[in-house]
C-alpha cells in the first residue's frame, strides 16, 4: 500500500505573532518553521500504515525550496520518499493548491506510483481553509473522510473514526481514498539522530506545480494581528476557600464534571 | 438568495448554526435578497417553526431515499444542487467540523470559492464580500475578498451573536430531492461507537493533573491521582519532579516528555518553566494551583488558585465526591 | 517577599532574575544590603534567558585559576541549596595531542586544588559503559563535577535573601526596563513599564540583553549572543533502570567540541563545534513571540550535521535506541565576550552602575557572591581581575570587535589553547607611532589591551648565533614549549644587558591627576608616600581594604598639584575605574586620561646614557638625572618627558612623547644608537626575561587580591602616617608571619621521563618532595605565577608563593608539568633580584 502525506510549511509561532511591515505575512525571521500537528500525525499515520501493510510512505508539500526542511522532517520520521511542488514562495490559495496536488498525484501515478491513501491534516496551521483534502478527493474522484482520529485499513477498506460528542462516528470507505486527520490519531515519533542525519542527505523529487483556482475569487488582502489578551489568570481565590469556584469551573466552563 | 445550512439535533437547531444564520440574515439584508435554510434528516421539517424567529423565509428539507444518516459528500452535493436550483449567491455554514466538510464538498461541486471561519462579512459596493476570517486558530485575522456567482462562507464559532429577526417569518417548508449517484453516497457514518476513557495515555487525556516540585515527594501524588480519577483523567509531572525520582520518566509533561492537549490541565505546584510550558501549551484551559502568585504558570493559566496544593487538592477531592 | 507593589525607591536594583540576579540578591542581602528590588522582564522562575536552557553541568577544572575557583565555590553553593548532583565528569581524548592537553588538565586541577586524574580507556568503559571506547585514547576524570538546577537554586536564593533581610527583598517579574536615569555621572533611577524606581545602585545582570540596558545609561557591556547547539534524545531504554536525573558522569568529547550527558531518560548532546552563529541582540524575539523562549531559537540543522555524526560515533548504542528520537533541539543563545571571560564590576563613567554579565551557570552563584562582596566592601575573596568589565575600556567595546573576537573565541571553547596564543581578528587595532618602524624590522606582534606590541624582532636573529654559548641549555626543543616563543628573545635580552636596547610601546595606562586636593587623594590610594618632591617617582602597591592587591603602579610628581600615574595596559581600564570611583565628591581632583595621547619608548642598557645624551639638550648624567626621578627633556626635535627607572633592571629611561611625534622619537634614538648597535627589543624581554631575573612582580600573576604586599615582598615603603585604603590590613600583614612568601625558583633538571627537555610556561603546581601539592595555611595552593628564562643567570626561572617551611633559599622542591615532575630549587625567598641584586646597573 502506498500512502502519501501532504503537509504545509508554516512559521513556528509563539503566543504573539508579529507581521511583516506590509501585513502580508508573518515575520518569521527569528522563529523557524514547522508544520501543523495534524500534518505531523498524517506523516506518522502514513508510516505506520506502511509498516503494517507494506508499500511505501511518501511526503509531499507545495511551497518554496525551503520547504524541503519539512519534507526532510518526514524522511527523518522514516518516510521513504519526498516530493516538493516548488513555488516561488507566494501564497497559494486552497483551490489552486488542491488542483496542484491532484495533478501531482496523477503525474506520480503516471510515473508508476499509485497512492492507495492520501493523508492530509484536517486544516493547515496557518490558513485553516478546511477544504484542500476534500477538493483533492473530488478532483481525483476518490472518497474522502475528514477530521479522523482513528484509522485502520483492512482488505482494501479504510475504517476511519471521527470524534463526536459521546463517541466516535465510524466510516468505512474503499481505497483509494483521501483521509484528513486530526492530532491525537497517533503520537508522531521523534526522528532518531541517525535518521535525521540520513534524511539530510536524501535526494528529493522536485516538481513544477500546476494548479488553477477555478471560478470566482478568494484572495487575501492583508493580515491583522488582533490585540491579544495576555492578562494573567483569573484568580479564583486563596487556598481551600477557592474550592467551590474550582468546582464551578470544572462543571460549567470546562464541563468535565 | 442566501442559503444557510442548519444543523440540528432532533429538530432543535444547533447553536453555531443559529449564529451562522444570523450572519446569513445580515448578508440577505445587505444584498436585499431572501434567506433560505437547508436542513437534513427526518426531523428537519420540524425546524421550520424555530427558524422563523431568525427571518428564514424558506426551509428546504433535503430528502432522498438513500440518504439516511450523515453522508458528507452527498450532503455537500445536495447543498450544491440546491444552491444552483435557488440561484443562491452564497451558502453560509456553521464553523463546525460538519459545516466545513459539507461546505468543502459543495464548493468542490460548484467549483466555488470558500472562506472558512469568518468573523465579519461586509458586502462591498461591487457586490464582492470584504471579510475577516480567523487564521492561526484566531491568533491572526485575515482580511480577504470573496466573490463569485456562487460562494461559501462559514461562520466562526461563537463570533456572531444569535439574534432573532426584527420581524418573525413564517417559513414555507419545501422538500428538495437531490439527484445523487452511488458515488456521492459511498462515504457515510457506518456506526457510532461510545468512547472508552479508561487508561488514557497523557497525550490523549481530556483532563491532566500535573504535579511539580511543589508536591514535595512521591507519596503526595496520591492526592493528585485521586483528583485525576474523579475527573476521568491522568496524572503528569514536571521534569523537576521526575529528576527528583518522584515519578517515572514516562509521566513527564514537557519538551522532552509528553505533549498534552486536554480540555483542562490542572497544574499543581508547578512553576511553569519553559520546558514544561511547551508540553502543555496544547491544553484548552489551564488551572494553576500554586503558592506563588507571580509564578510563570499563573501568567499562562486561565484560572489560578493561590495556595498550597496539599490543602486545596484534598478539599477539592472531597467536594467533587460529595457532588456525586 | 512582597510582589504586588512596585516600589518608588530601592537601595539596590538588580536587573535580571536569572541565576546571576538571584545570586546577587541573596549575597547582597547577606552582605547587609537591606532594601533590594530584583526585576526581570520575564516571569519566574524562568524569565526566558540562558538560565532556562543550559545543560546545567559543572566541570570545575579550567586552566584559569579564577574560573576554577569560581566554579568550585558555585558547586559548594548549589550543593548547600540541595540543587547539585555529583555525577563526576570525564573529558575524553581522541588524539595524542589531546592526551597531552589532558595531562595539562591534571596539572591545572592540582594547581587550583581540585581533584582530577587521568583515566585509561578501560576505566572509562567501566564508568560510562555507553561510550565507544574504540575511538578514544583516554580521559581526564573530574570527580567533583556534577549537575545543578539553576531555576530551583534561584528560588532558594530568593527565599534566603528575603529571610536574611526580613522581607527587604522585592521581586518584580514581568517588568521591563524602559530607560536608565543618569545625572551628573551617577545612576539615579530605573524606569520600567511598572513605574520608575529611584535607586542608590543598579546591577545589570540581564544576560545577553545587558548591552541594551547599559546603552540606556550611555555605557557599554561588550558581549554578543552566540548559539550553542543542543539536542535532547530520548526516551533511552538504557536509562530506564536508573532513577533521577543523572547516574553517569558527564562526558565531554573534547576533540569534537561536544558533550553528552544523561538527563533523566534522555541524553543531552551539546556542541561548540559548529560554525559560530552570532546574533544581534535586537533580533532576539520577545518572550511572547517565542515558540520556546527568546534564547531558544530553532536549531540551525545544517550547522549541526557534523555534530550528529560525531555524537553517533561516540555514543552509538544510546542514540540508536529504536525508541529514542530527537525530542528537543535548539540553538541555545548564551553570552560570549571578546575573550570568553565574564564582564563584572563597576561601569566606568556612571557611578553606582555595575555589570554582572556573560556569566554561565557553572560560575554564577560564586560570581553573585564575589560581586556582592565587591559592591559592599570593595573587594572579593576570589580575585576577579580576569573578568573585570573594564578590561576592554577604550578599545574593545565596538560591536565589530566583539563579534570578531566572539567568532574567533567560540572555536576555542573546547580547544587546546596555548597560554600565549594570540588573537587573529580585529588586528592591528591599537598601534603606537612606532608600529610601522617595528613592522619593517620584522616585529612579531603580540596584543595586550588591544595594543600591538613586538614580542621579538626577526631582524635580531643574528643575536642567537652571537650568544650561542650563553644560550646553551636554554633553547626549547619541544613544540608546545616553544610555540609563541623565540630564542631571539634571549638574544635580545643578552644584547640589551651588554649594549643597549629600545623597547616600546608598552601600552601603559597613563592618567594625570591635577587639583588642590590631589596629594591627599593620592595618599589615600597608595601604600607608598606620595607627598614627595616634584620630579620624584613612587612605585607603589594599590590595595583594597583587605590588604590585597588592586594594582601596582608608578606615580610621578610633575608639579605641586600634578601627578602622573602609569600603570600596566591590561589593568588600565580597571585602575581607571578604581581611581575614578574613589575621588571624593567634594575634592578638587581631576583625572585626565593621557593613555591615547602619549607614547612610551624605553632605552635601556649600559650604553643607554651615551645614546640618549647624544640627542638630548639636557644633561642626562647620573647627578643631573638621578635614578627614580623624572624630568622634561628634548630629544632631537621632540619635547618629551622621561623617568629614569627600569623594569628590566638596566640604566636608562622611559621616554614619553606626544603620539604624533613618536615616530620621530624612534628614528632619533635609533639613529643615535647606531654607533652602539642599539637593537629594538621586544616585550619578551620586558615582560618576562628581564623582569624575572630582577624578581619584578606582575599584576594578575604575582599580585592579586588574594595576596598581600608582605607576602609579595613589597613592604619597602613601611607603614606611612597618612591613611590609605587597606592600611590596617597591610600593617597587620607586616606584623604577622606570612602564610606564604613569593619566591624565585630555578629548574634544576629539564629532562622529562622520556628524556626531552621541557620548559614550564606558568600555572604549574609546586609539589613537596613527596609529590604532594604544597598548600599554605590559608588553603592556597603553591603554583607557578610566572615562568621565564633568565639568560643572564643561565636558568629557567619560576615564581611561586611558598609557605614558610618551604620559602627557604636552597630548598629543593618539584614542579609538575605535562604529567612529569621536575626538581626545582628556591633561589630567592622574597623580592631580592637574582640578577644584579644591589641594582648597581639602574643606579650607575
Amino acid at each position: 500500500m502506498n500512502v502519501l502525506a501532504c503537509v504545509k510549511r508554516v512559521p513556528n509561532t509563539g503566543a504573539k505573532i508579529v507581521l511583516t511591515d506590509d501585513n502580508q505575512r508573518i515575520d518569521a525571521s527569528n522563529l523557524g518553521f514547522t508544520m501543523s500537528p495534524h500534518e505531523e500525525c498524517a506523516i506518522e499515520e502514513a508510516i505506520q500504515q506502511v509498516e503494517a501493510h507494506g508499500g511505501s510512505a511518501h511526503v509531499l508539500t507545495l511551497g518554496p525550496e525551503d520547504a524541503t526542511e519539512q519534507l526532510r522532517t518526514g524522511l527523518a520520521m522514516q518516510a521513504d520518499e519526498a516530493t516538493l511542488l516548488e513555488t516561488d514562495g507566494a501564497e497559494w490559495g486552497p483551490r489552486a493548491t488542491a488542483d496542484a496536488i491532484a495533478n501531482a498525484v496523477r503525474d506520480l501515478a503516471d510515473d508508476g506510483t499509485e497512492f492507495d491513501l492520501l493523508l492530509f491534516g484536517t486544516e493547515s496551521a496557518d490558513a485553516a481553509n478546511y477544504q484542500v483534502g476534500v477538493r483533492v478527493a473530488r478532483k481525483l474522484g476518490r472518497p474522502c473522510v475528514t477530521g479522523i482520529k482513528s484509522l485502520d485499513v483492512e482488505d482494501g477498506t479504510a475504517i476511519a473514526g471521527r470524534e463526536v460528542s459521546g463517541g466516535e462516528e465510524i466510516y468505512e470507505v474503499d481505497l483509494p481514498a483521501v483521509v484528513t486527520v486530526k492530532e491525537g490519531i497517533n503520537e508522531p515519533r521523534y526522528a532518531s539522530m541517525r535518521a535525521k542525519m540520513q534524511a539530510r542527505k536524501q535526494e528529493l523529487d522536485h516538481l513544477e506545480p500546476a494548479g488553477a483556482a477555478g471560478g470566482g475569487t478568494f484572495e487575501k488582502v492583508r493580515l491583522e494581528a488582533p490585540e491579544t489578551d495576555d492578562s494573567a489568570a483569573e484568580v479564583l481565590g486563596d487556598g481551600p476557600d477557592a474550592v467551590p469556584e474550582i468546582v464551578e469551573v470544572l462543571e460549567s466552563e470546562v464541563e468535565v464534571l | 438568495m442566501i442559503l444557510a445550512f442548519v444543523e440540528h439535533e432532533s429538530g432543535l437547531p444547533d447553536e453555531v448554526s443559529l449564529e451562522a444564520l444570523s450572519l446569513a440574515r445580515s448578508l440577505a439584508t445587505a444584498e436585499g435578497t431572501e434567506l433560505a435554510a437547508a436542513v437534513f434528516g427526518d426531523e428537519g421539517a420540524a425546524l421550520a417553526d424555530e427558524l422563523g424567529a431568525y427571518g428564514v423565509e424558506e426551509v428546504h428539507h433535503v430528502t432522498h431515499d438513500d440518504l439516511e444518516g450523515y453522508a458528507p459528500e452527498a450532503w455537500g452535493e445536495s447543498v450544491a444542487q440546491l444552491a444552483d436550483d435557488l440561484e443562491a449567491g452564497t451558502v453560509v455554514v456553521p464553523g463546525t467540523d460538519r459545516g466545513h466538510e459539507v461546505a468543502a464538498h459543495a464548493g468542490a461541486t460548484l467549483d466555488a470559492p470558500m472562506a472558512a471561519n469568518c468573523v465579519a462579512v461586509d458586502v462591498g459596493d461591487d457586490g464582492a464580500y470584504e471579510l475577516e476570517r480567523h487564521r492561526w486558530g484566531g491568533s491572526l485575522l485575515e482580511h480577504a475578498r470573496l466573490e463569485g456567482e456562487r460562494k461559501l462562507v462559514s461562520a466562526a464559532k461563537h463570533e456572531f451573536p444569535v439574534e432573532a429577526a426584527d420581524e418573525e417569518t413564517d417559513p414555507t417548508v419545501v422538500t428538495f430531492s437531490p439527484s445523487l449517484e452511488a458515488e456521492h453516497l459511498r462515504v457515510r457514518v457506518d456506526r457510532v461507537e461510545s468512547g472508552d476513557e479508561e487508561g488514557i495515555p497523557l497525550g490523549e487525556a481530556r483532563v491532566v493533573v500535573g504535579g511539580g516540585r511543589g508536591v514535595g515527594g512521591p507519596d503526595d501524588y496520591d492526592q493528585l491521582e485521586e483528583l485525576a480519577d474523579l475527573l476521568g483523567g491522568t496524572v503528569g509531572a514536571s521534569r523537576a519532579a521526575i529528576n527528583e525520582g518522584w515519578r517515572p520518566h514516562d509521566d513527564q509533561v514537557g519538551q522532552t516528555g509528553a505533549k498534552i492537549s486536554p480540555d483542562i490541565y490542572i497544574a499543581c505546584g508547578i512553576s511553569g518553566a519553559v520546558q514544561h510550558m511547551v508540553g502543555c501549551k496544547g491544553s484548552e484551559t489551564i488551572l494553576a494551583i500554586n503558592t506563588d502568585p507571580e509564578a510563570a504558570i499563573i501568567q499562562k493559566a486561565d484560572w489560578a488558585v493561590v495556595g498550597d496544593l496539599h490543602e486545596v487538592v484534598p478539599e477539592l477531592n472531597d467536594a467533587i465526591r460529595e457532588r456525586t | 517577599m512582597s510582589d504586588d507593589e512596585f516600589p518608588e525607591r530601592a537601595e539596590t536594583v538588580i536587573i535580571g532574575a536569572g541565576i546571576v540576579g538571584n545570586s546577587l540578591a541573596y549575597h547582597l542581602a547577606k552582605q547587609g544590603r537591606e532594601d533590594i528590588l530584583l526585576m526581570d522582564k520575564g516571569p519566574l522562575p524562568d524569565p526566558g534567558g540562558s538560565t532556562g536552557h543550559a545543560s546545567n553541568f559543572l566541570m570545575p577544572v579550567d586552566h584559569s585559576k579564577e574560573m576554577t575557583h569560581l566554579t568550585q565555590r558555585s558547586i559548594e553553593q548549589y550543593d548547600d541549596m540541595d540543587t547539585f548532583t555529583n555525577s563526576g565528569g570525564i573529558e575524553v581524548a581522541r588524539t595524542d595531542e589531546r592526551m597531552a592537553e589532558l595531562e595539562r588538565r591534571v596539572q591545572s586541577a592540582k594547581a587550583w586544588g581540585e581533584p582530577g586524574e587521568l583515566l585509561s580507556v578501560e576505566e572509562i568503559e567501566e564508568m560510562v559503559p555507553y561510550v565507544n571506547t574504540d575511538i578514544i585514547k583516554g580521559g581526564f576524570y573530574s570527580p567533583g563535577a556534577g549537575t545543578c538546577d539553576p531555576l530551583r537554586a534561584g528560588e532558594v536564593m530568593r527565599a534566603r535573601a528575603d529571610d536574611a533581610i526580613d522581607g527587604g527583598l522585592t521581586v518584580s517579574p514581568n517588568t521591563e526596563v524602559l530607560d536608565m536615569h543618569v545625572e551628573n555621572g551617577e545612576i539615579r533611577a530605573v524606569e520600567t513599564d511598572r513605574g520608575t524606581v529611584e535607586a542608590g545602585e543598579v546591577v545589570i545582570a540581564a544576560g545577553l540583553w545587558s548591552p541594551k540596558i547599559a546603552e540606556m545609561a550611555g555605557v557599554e557591556i561588550p558581549l554578543t549572543p552566540a548559539v550553542h547547539q543542543m539536542v535532547s534524545v530520548g526516551p533511552i531504554s538504557f536509562f530506564e533502570d536508573y532513577e533521577g536525573e543523572i547516574s553517569f558522569p558527564v562526558v565531554r568529547d573534547m576533540d569534537t567540541q561536544m558533550y553528552e550527558r544523561q538527563h533523566g531518560n534522555d541524553l543531552e548532546v551539546g556542541s561548540y563545534q559548529h560554525r559560530p552563529i552570532l546574533w544581534d541582540v535586537d533580533d532576539v524575539p520577545s518572550i511572547e513571540e517565542s515558540p520556546l523562549s527568546p534564547t531558544q531559537p530553532p536549531l540551525t540543522d545544517d550547522a549541526f550535521e557534523q555534530s550528529m555524526e560525531d555524537a553517533l560515533e561516540i555514543v552509538p548504542e544510546l542514540l540508536d535506541d529504536p525508541q529514542a528520537g530527537v525530542r528537543h533541539e535548539i540553538d541555545g543563545l548564551l553570552s560570549v565576550t571578546p575573550d570568553g571571560m565574564p564582564l563584572l564590576g563597576p561601569l566606568q563613567d556612571v557611578d553606582g552602575l555595575w555589570s554582572c554579565a556573560a556569566v554561565w551557570i557553572k560560575e554564577a552563584p560564586a560570581i553573585g557572591e564575589a560581586v556582592a562582596q565587591w559592591m559592599t566592601r570593595g573587594w572579593s575573596e576570589i580575585d576577579l581581575h580576569g573578568s573585570d568589565v573594564n578590561r576592554f575600556y577604550q578599545y574593545g567595546t565596538s560591536e565589530e570587535f566583539v563579534k570578531n573576537r566572539a567568532h574567533e573565541g567560540f572555536q576555542k571553547i573546547y580547544g587546546i589553547v596555548h597560554p600565549s596564543e594570540q588573537w587573529q581578528s580585529s588586528r592591528p587595532l591599537r598601534t603606537s607611532p612606532f608600529y610601522n618602524r617595528q613592522d619593517d624590522l620584522g616585529a612579531r606582534f603580540f596584543e595586550a589591551a588591544g595594543w600591538e606590541r613586538p614580542q621579538w624582532f626577526e631582524s635580531n636573529e643574528d643575536l642567537v648565533r652571537k650568544y650561542n654559548a650563553e644560550l646553551d641549555g636554554l633553547l626549547r626543543g619541544n613544540e608546545w614549549d616553544s610555540r609563541w616563543w623565540s630564542p631571539i628573545i634571549l638574544g635580545e635580552h643578552l644584547h640589551m644587558r651588554e649594549h643597549v636596547g629600545m623597547i616600546g610601546d608598552m601600552g601603559f595606562g597613563k592618567f594625570d591627576f591635577v587639583g588642590s586636593d590631589v596629594v591627599d587623594y593620592l595618599e589615600t590610594m597608595a601604600v607608598g608616600r606620595v607627598d614627595v618632591d616634584v620630579g620624584k617617582t613612587v612605585y607603589t602597591p594599590i590595595l583594597a581594604e583587605n590588604g590585597g592587591f588592586v594594582s601596582d603602579l608608578t606615580m610621578a610628581r610633575l608639579g605641586p598639584d600634578h601627578y602622573r600615574v602609569i600603570t600596566g595596559g591590561a589593568a588600565a581600564g580597571a585602575d581607571r575605574a578604581w581611581f575614578g570611583s574613589h575621588i571624593p565628591d567634594d575634592a578638587d581632583v581631576t583625572m585626565i586620561d593621557r593613555t591615547e595621547s602619549l607614547c612610551t619608548l624605553g632605552v635601556w642598557g649600559p650604553d643607554a646614557r651615551e645614546v640618549v645624551q647624544s640627542v638630548t639638550e639636557e644633561d642626562m648624567s647620573h647627578e643631573a638625572f638621578p635614578p627614580y626621578s623624572a624630568q622634561e627633556i628634548t630629544v632631537g626635535e621632540v619635547d618629551a618627558w622621561a623617568m629614569r627607572l627600569s623594569y628590566v633592571g638596566e640604566l636608562g629611561w622611559e621616554i614619553y612623547a606626544p603620539m604624533g611625534q613618536g615616530q620621530r622619537l624612534w628614528d632619533t634614538i635609533a639613529e643615535a644608537g647606531e654607533a652602539y648597535d642599539i637593537r629594538p627589543v621586544g616585550m619578551g624581554v620586558y615582560g618576562t626575561t628581564g623582569r624575572m631575573e630582577k624578581g619584578y612582580r606582575l599584576h594578575g600573576h604575582e599580585l592579586e587580591l588574594e595576596y598581600t604586599p608582605a607576602e609579595a615582598g613589597l613592604t619597602f615603603h613601611g607603614v606611612k602616617d597618612a591613611d590609605f585604603i587597606g592600611k590596617e590590613a597591610y600593617a597587620e600583614a607586616i606584623e604577622e608571619e606570612n602564610a606564604a612568601t613569593l619566591c624565585t625558583l630555578s629548574v634544576d633538571d629539564h629532562a622529562s621521563e622520556s628524556g626531552e627537555r621541557r620548559f614550564m610556561l606558568g600555572n604549574e603546581p609546586i609539589l613537596d618532595e613527596s609529590g604532594e601539592v604544597i598548600v599554605d595555611d590559608h588553603g592556597r595552593e603553591s603554583y607557578v605565577t610566572s615562568a621565564g628564562t633568565g639568560p643572564s643567570v643561565g636558568k629557567h626561572l619560576l615564581m611561586a608563593y611558598l609557605p614558610p617551611e618551604y620559602a627557604q633559599e636552597g630548598q629543593h622542591l618539584q614542579v609538575e608539568y605535562m604529567g612529569d615532575q621536575y626538581p626545582v630549587t628556591v633561589e630567592v625567598a622574597g623580592s631580592r633580584p637574582l640578577f644584579d641584586p644591589e641594582n648597581e646597573r639602574i643606579r650607575s
